[in-house]
């Protein structure tokens, strides 16, 4: 500072900022929390392996996932050149479930991300306009509640044929009605507090209310309800590529290779196992993992 | 805080100049709500709560009227009505002498940049998610304002109801105390300019002390900004206090309406002299012992035909049941009115006043 | 009472007109023709009439709807393309199949989840209770078709101890071959519920032990073994309503498992169904599946008050 040097006796006014306090929004303290839950941080590590390695899988995979060879067939684990052997067309099987991962997690999280987006919409029109419109959303919602939700996956998978898409669309459907029912009530409890008629007295149309009150305060309970099914989702979309309907042969995907190996459990019971392992891993890891990020929103902002 | 000049603009200046004492900003007329129950009660039919049942009443501008009544008799549903929060049934509401939503009446949102409300629950009625500065500045950008704008004009009214923008306006509710977030209450309702004030329970959740705080600031922010209120309290010593008229709700009903003295000082319903008469006194000698009104609430979803109150009057007769009273002037005072038969010449009621004149029994309880 | 069932009925009797709707969409979600898509492959001229007929197909939606409906209600399910005969009669048979697995599974799981719930909650070391805490979720991310993948590795292919799929040739009665079969794919099924009911068992024995009058009466030299009928009163209702939501699910869901496991079940049915493209098999074991989940929620909502008096007052 350049203060000039007209000191006329008395001391420079110390300029404070009045009440410096450390100010922390919601959602930085939810944050800061969940950072420090070594459980929660463990997960997202491995997720964040799993992840990484499936989008760099060209650059780091020791082997092409897609060359077969009949030698090298349902090597064992430590074979020299396959760490985790082969699969029954002798091709790698490290390779194939790193790659085997791009598809089963976009598989797991694409029906989630949709399934939260439609549904919450669902869900918070419903519950803030009330009425009428409330009993039709919810009344539908509850039929597709009413099918156990492999069932349903399998059903409309099953009539739409197999293909990424459709089970992109079963798996989308089968997540709409409980995020519908989560986001409805969260709104509709929110509906009913004054700060919502206090925004409308000041004349705020409906929508402008539903983004500026509504949103902020049924985000959270929507967003810790729809990463607890991402761990589901993982598990069912691999379910419906062990079934055959999601991509087809050669590509690789953590449910079908289940499917292809199954086959050689009797030859090489061991091999058969990796791909379920790598379900089970990415699942509990989310499942943890939105647990954790339960607790640390769970509290008073 | 008074050393600041008025940052608030004073309000009305776009409208016309309703400045002159008296004059109605508000009338009411034959206003009227009922809440459809769901299932039913047993009966043939829907089932209705009558919230608010056909009343009629004006306020002049400048004034403050206050609303009694019992909890569940109507008053914040009217707050509700008047705000149009809620649709009415039924019945007319002017401002200005302009119906509201009507053809070429006032539009909604210009009722809303006339009249605000602020809310009873000063924790709910806060969004626990925004600060202060965005609460406040909420209603304005929904009426069009310029974030930037609106921002400025939030820290300002946040200063007028003497919260220093500097501390407050980033704070979230659950870091003010309860009189704060009043006062934030207060000024997200200021924010609009508005000229007409609703107050519903607006000081009941708060403690005594902090109560005169908030209450001594609407008085002071009334003066200042020439405010017209209508305030709604089941404490009528509040009310004593902030009102210059008193209106008094039974089950949906005005049953009194009049000047605060004449209404405290000379009550002409039995159920308004059984609320004064509940008062708690400073007075120990004068603690009142035995319940005042006996009994509870009828339900309002089949309410006692005739006078509504009759089931727990201490001076029903017959006729109070076959036939409603009007709300009519009974006394020397001509803006003191009251809907008892008691209070009516003729009416067949025990008590009635002799009739003065010779008017045809069958006239009898109609408005001369 | 009465006015409860009808409630609960008037509740439920939409549900299934919506499930029904559902299930007649399917049909037309398949891509294609709905007429070759319920044509068995090699049918007469005369059946082909014979179902153009009954499926109304030159008539608008609605109607169809209303044609098939009709058709169910009086227990026609259209014929199944591959095996050419009336879908109803390739259902029975593997319903059958897959009650009897799931009612096992059902078993296992109530022996497991209430043995491990009672015994955490009596324990209730911090030990335990994490266990628990950590196979409950665990749990409920396993995918249970390939435990039962590793069920068959380790104890039927590794150790050879027990038959490792399909179910055990039919020999007149009910004997130890048919419950050796019935180990691996029970024990699989039965995993996700037994985690369920444990946990349940568990809360519940924690919350009759800390009533007041459960303390009072310890206080007063009362064995914790004694509140053991407590226990199981106040945890009656919500074993139950779980049963009933998991057995749906079992049943439901068997599809994976059946499938591992090559048993001859509904789920076995399925995975044929979507494999052949047998629309009206998937349709009609759907809508039976689904009818079947709905109806056991019914009834356990309706068994409820029986068990819990709180609940008839309302």
């Amino acid at each position: 500072m350049s203060t000039p040097a007209t000191y006329a006796g008395e001391a420079p006014a110390r300029i404070v900022e009045p009440h410096k306090r450390i100010q922390r929004t919601y959602w930085q303290a939810a944050r800061r929390r969940l950072l420090h839950d070594p459980v929660s941080m463990g997960c997202l590590g491995i997720l964040f392996l799993i992840i990484t390695a499936a989008m760099l899988a060209p650059w780091i995979t020791p082997h092409d996932p897609y060359t077969s060879s009949i030698v090298n067939r349902l090597k064992p684990v430590l074979s020299p050149g396959f760490v985790l052997g082969t699969d029954e067309l002798g091709r790698d099987m490290l390779t194939r479930l790193i790659y085997g991962g791009r598809i089963s997690l976009l598989m797991g999280l694409l029906p989630i991300f949709i399934a939260t987006l439609a549904g919450s919409i669902l869900g918070i029109v419903a519950g803030y306009f009330g009425g009428k419109t409330n009993m039709v959303i919810m009344r539908v919602a509850d039929i597709f509640f009413a099918f156990p939700s492999v069932l349903l996956a399998v059903g409309l998978a099953g009539a739409l044929g197999a293909g990424v898409v459709n089970v992109l669309i079963s798996l989308s459907l089968v997540f709409i009605p409980p995020i519908t029912r989560v986001a409805e009530a969260a709104t509709t409890q929110i509906r009913a507090q004054d700060f919502v008629e206090a925004a409308r007295a000041t004349g705020a149309s409906a929508p402008r209310i539903i983004v500026g009150h509504v949103l902020t305060n049924v985000a959270s309970p929507i967003l810790t309800y729809a990463s607890s099914l991402i761990g589901l989702s993982i598990v069912l979309a691999s379910g419906l590529s062990f079934l055959g309907l999601g991509i087809s042969p050669p590509l690789a995907d953590w449910g079908l290779m289940l499917n292809t190996l199954r086959q050689s459990i009797f030859l090489a019971p061991v091999n058969a196992v990796w791909p379920g392992a790598m379900i089970l891993i990415a699942s509990v890891c989310f499942n943890l993992l939105s647990d954790g990020l339960r607790t640390a929103m769970d509290v008073k902002p | 805080m008074n050393a600041t000049p008025a940052p608030v603009d004073p309000p009305g200046t776009a409208a016309t100049d309703p400045a002159a004492d008296g004059r109605p900003i508000l009338g009411v007329s034959g206003l009227r709500k009922y809440f459809r129950l769901r299932g039913g009660s047993g009966g043939v039919g829907p089932a209705y709560v009558q919230a608010v049942d056909d009343i009629s009443f004006t306020v002049a501008t400048g004034e403050t009227l206050g609303v009694v009544g019992e909890s569940g008799c109507g008053k914040s549903t009217t707050a509700r009505l008047l705000m149009r929060l809620i649709e009415p049934d039924d019945g007319e509401i002017l401002l200005d002498g302009r119906d509201v939503g009507g053809r070429d009446g006032m539009s909604l949102r210009a009722l809303r940049r006339n009249v605000q409300m602020v809310f009873q629950d000063s924790y709910s009625s806060l969004n626990p998610r925004h600060t202060m500065a965005e609460e406040v500045s909420f209603g304005l950008t929904a009426q069009g304002v310029k974030r930037a704008e609106a921002r400025r004009r939030a820290n300002e009214v946040l200063e007028f109801v003497g919260l220093e923008p500097a501390i407050f306006a980033d704070r979230y509710p659950h870091e003010l105390s309860g009189g704060q977030r009043q006062r934030v209450n207060v000024a997200r309702a200021l924010a609009l300019n508005p000229r007409l004030l609703l107050l519903d329970e607006a000081v009941s959740s708060l403690d005594k002390s902090v109560e005169a705080q908030v209450l001594n600031l609407l008085i002071e922010i009334k003066e200042r900004l020439g405010l017209t209120y209508v305030f709604i309290s089941h404490d009528l010593n509040v009310v004593r206090f902030i009102a210059d008229r008193v209106l008094v709700m039974y089950l949906g009903k005005v049953v009194e309406i009049g000047p605060v003295d004449r209404v405290y000082g000379s009550p002409g319903h039995p159920y308004t002299r059984a609320l004064i008469a509940s008062r708690l006194s400073m007075d120990p000698r004068r603690r009142i012992e035995a319940p005042p009104v006996a009994g509870d609430l009828p339900s309002p979803i089949n309410p006692p035909s005739g006078c509504r109150f009759r089931t727990r009057c201490p001076i029903a007769e017959p006729v109070c049941g076959s036939r409603e009273p009007v709300l009519d002037r009974f006394g020397a005072e001509p803006a003191h009115l009251a809907a008892c038969h008691a209070l009516v010449p003729g009416s067949g009621h025990g008590q009635a006043p002799d009739r003065d004149g010779g008017t045809v029994p069958e006239n009898e309880g109609s408005r001369p | 009472m009465l006015w409860y069932v009808l409630r609960r009925l008037a509740y439920v009797l939409p549900i299934l007109l919506g499930v029904s709707i559902v299930c007649f969409s399917l049909l037309h979600l398949a891509p294609g023709d709905p007429l070759t898509a319920v044509m068995p492959e090699f049918a007469s001229d005369q059946v082909i009439e014979q179902i153009k007929r009954s499926y109304g197909f030159d008539k608008p939606v609605p109607v169809q709807y209303l044609l098939w409906l009709f058709n169910v209600l009086s227990g026609d399910l259209g014929l199944s393309q591959v095996a050419n005969r009336p879908v109803l009669d390739e259902i029975v048979p593997a319903m059958v199949n897959t009650f009897q697995l799931a009612a096992f599974g059902i078993g296992l799981s109530l022996l497991g989840g209430i043995g491990l719930g009672l015994l955490a909650g009596y324990t209730r070391r911090l030990v335990t209770d994490r266990a628990i805490t950590t196979t409950a979720i665990i749990g409920v991310s396993v995918p249970h078709y390939w435990v039962g993948l590793v069920l068959i590795a380790i104890l039927a292919v590794t150790l050879g101890l027990l038959p490792a799929m399909g179910k055990a040739p039919p020999s007149g009665g009910f004997g130890l071959n048919d419950i050796r079969h019935m180990i691996l794919p029970g024990v699989t099924l039965a995993l996700i519920p037994t985690g369920i009911i444990a946990r349940s068992v568990r809360a519940t024995v924690i919350d009759v032990r800390k009533q007041e009058f459960v303390q009072t009466l310890q206080a007063n030299g009362l064995p914790p073994r004694r509140t053991f009928l407590h226990v199981i009163k106040n945890a009656s209702p919500t074993v139950l309503a779980i049963i009933g939501i998991q057995l749906g699910h079992l049943v439901g869901g068997s599809i994976l498992v059946e499938t591992v496991f090559a048993w001859p079940g509904t789920g076995y049915l399925l995975n044929n169904a979507i494999a052949y493209r047998d629309i009206p098999v998937l349709q009609g074991t759907i809508l039976v599946l689904a009818t079947f989940f709905v109806m056991l929620n019914f009834l356990v909502d309706l068994a409820q008050p029986f068990l819990d008096p709180r609940m008839t007052r309302q």
